[in-house]
């Protein structure tokens, strides 16, 4: 990972430190006498606030962080715990690097702090909450902007307290959008249009959608037409048997934008059926049918859902995982 | 017409015997047939890169009278160059009927000779004499030009041999 890309997540958080923030994190990697460095600026520009320190002691700490990230299911209390730490260190972070041992109880003082704090936010904010109980959509989406009010609030409360709590893992460059598309498909579409929703880091940090099948053809006008996501091209359309259930992917790109999306819709595997989207993406309609010739997944809209790759009298749906050929031949 | 042998002087003899060769007409047409051999210009998979090679003026197979038609109805050969489908099967069969009399089969490659890697497939006929006679098999994956440029000239001997005994060579 690229030394830019590191920093951008970090840098969402302190919003209006953002700068010299990023200077500070600069300094820090390029030499290591640069935690003095940093120590400096931050007595030195205090209106750099909570946000900045955090990020410095996030720089400073990075292969711990690296450690600690790698277990990767940071859930949204331990984000909202960290991001309240990263606060509460603020007032007292020049003192910190002289007295480690201090530090050290102080932070697991704090740790614990933060987390009655974050249960305590947690209840009280029940829309925040329902949406973290989603799964890792909600995680995703509360994460960032449940823990930045957190850290203001908790900034002044914990101000004597000091912590040293590794990071949670930066999040992708591509979250924003990931929440904002969740945002925008439960404002204009339904509230539980999603499923679910992720970041696909293995491909390329692929904001992942599922939505649920009854919403999709809404949802899917939505990608299409909504002026923000504009996802005027259909890449592909494919479908998998998972044998407990079948999932119909949608890969969406935005020509002007260059966003990337992929869309899931799942459905069950008896007698499967998601809505077409070929009146949206007319490209959409050979997908569909060979997914329906090939997993025999129905797409009730298809102006034409009839074989396309299989000959028409053929019996079944090869790639479906319980498939026997008719003639054992050879 | 008379044509008396002793009124024919040895100059005329000599003249003959270095100018007139004497054979059966089946003898003539296996001749002229396995060196005017029309393939059908029909590839099916990788097979037809290679048979495109070997039509390609390197290795040319012009030369040996094997020009590629377009129409079933001008060919006399079909070059099945590559996998055929359970799908593809009856049109394939359609062709070969389509094809006039005398006609050959070459099957070229694994997967026309027997299924090549697909041979557990759902979809693919298994060696496509199941559907239509094949008289030379080559085998390959594929074949390389010069492999084709043999099989089509095993076709050409097994043509002239069944013209000149009057055996068949198999019973497709």
């Amino acid at each position: 990972m690229s030394e830019g890309e590191r920093k951008r997540p970090d840098e969402r958080e302190d919003d209006v430190s953002a700068a010299s923030a990023g200077e500070q994190r600069t300094g820090a990697l390029e030499d290591g006498v640069s935690a003095v460095n940093i120590g400096e600026r931050r007595s030195g520009a205090p209106e750099d606030g909570g946000s900045a320190v955090s990020a410095g002691e996030k720089r400073t700490e990075a292969p711990e962080a690296g450690a600690a990230a790698t277990g990767a299911g940071t859930s949204r209390p331990e984000a909202a715990e960290t991001a309240a730490d990263g606060a509460r260190t603020e007032p007292a972070a020049p003192a910190r690097r002289k007295e480690t041992e201090e530090e050290k109880a102080a932070r697991r003082k704090a740790a614990l702090e933060a987390r009655e704090a974050a249960k305590a936010a947690k209840a009280a904010a029940a829309a925040q909450d329902a949406a973290a109980q989603a799964g890792s959509p909600g995680a995703a989406q509360a994460g960032p902007q449940a823990a930045s009010p957190g850290a203001a609030s908790a900034g002044p409360a914990g101000a004597a307290a000091e912590t040293n709590e590794p990071p949670p893992k930066p999040p992708s460059p591509n979250q924003p959008r990931l929440d904002r598309a969740v945002q925008l498909l439960r404002e204009l579409v339904a509230d539980d249009a999603v499923e679910s929703a992720s970041i696909n880091e293995a491909n390329d940090h692929l904001p992942t959608l599922v939505v649920r099948k009854e919403r999709w053809l809404q949802a899917a006008k939505l990608f299409r037409s909504h002026e923000e996501l504009n996802a005027n091209y259909l890449r592909n359309v494919t479908g998998v048997d998972y044998e407990t259930h079948m999932e119909v992917v949608y890969h969406l790109l935005s020509l002007d934008s260059g966003h990337n999306y992929a869309i899931k819709v799942r459905t069950d595997r008896d007698r499967p059926s998601v809505p077409s989207v070929t009146p949206v993406w007319e490209t959409a309609n050979w997908n569909e049918r060979e997914i329906y010739d090939l997993l025999g997944i129905d797409f009730p809209g298809h102006p034409d859902l009839r074989r396309i790759m299989m000959p028409d009298d053929w019996e079944g749906h090869p790639l479906r995982k319980d498939y026997v050929p008719l003639d054992p031949e050879v | 017409m008379e044509f008396d042998l002793a009124s024919v002087s040895p100059e005329d003899i000599r003249e003959l015997e270095r100018n007139v060769f004497i054979g059966s007409l089946e003898t003539l047409k296996g001749w002229v047939r396995s060196n005017s051999l029309w393939p059908l210009t029909f590839g099916l998979a990788c097979c037809a890169i290679e048979m495109m090679a070997a039509g390609a003026p390197h290795y040319d197979l012009d030369r040996f009278g094997v020009m590629f038609r377009t129409s079933p109805r001008q060919a006399d050969v079909m070059i099945v160059s590559g996998t055929v489908t359970k799908k593809m099967g009856p049109l394939l069969r359609r062709l070969y009927d389509q094809m006039p009399e005398p006609k050959w089969v070459i099957a070229m490659g694994s997967c026309a000779t027997a299924g090549g890697p697909y041979v557990k497939s759902y979809s693919v006929i298994k060696g496509v004499d199941q559907i239509v006679p094949v008289d030379v098999y080559i085998p390959g994956c594929p074949p390389n030009p010069a492999a084709l440029i043999y099989g089509i000239n095993k076709l050409q001997e097994k043509i002239r041999y069944e013209a000149r005994t009057g055996k068949r060579v198999t019973s497709g």
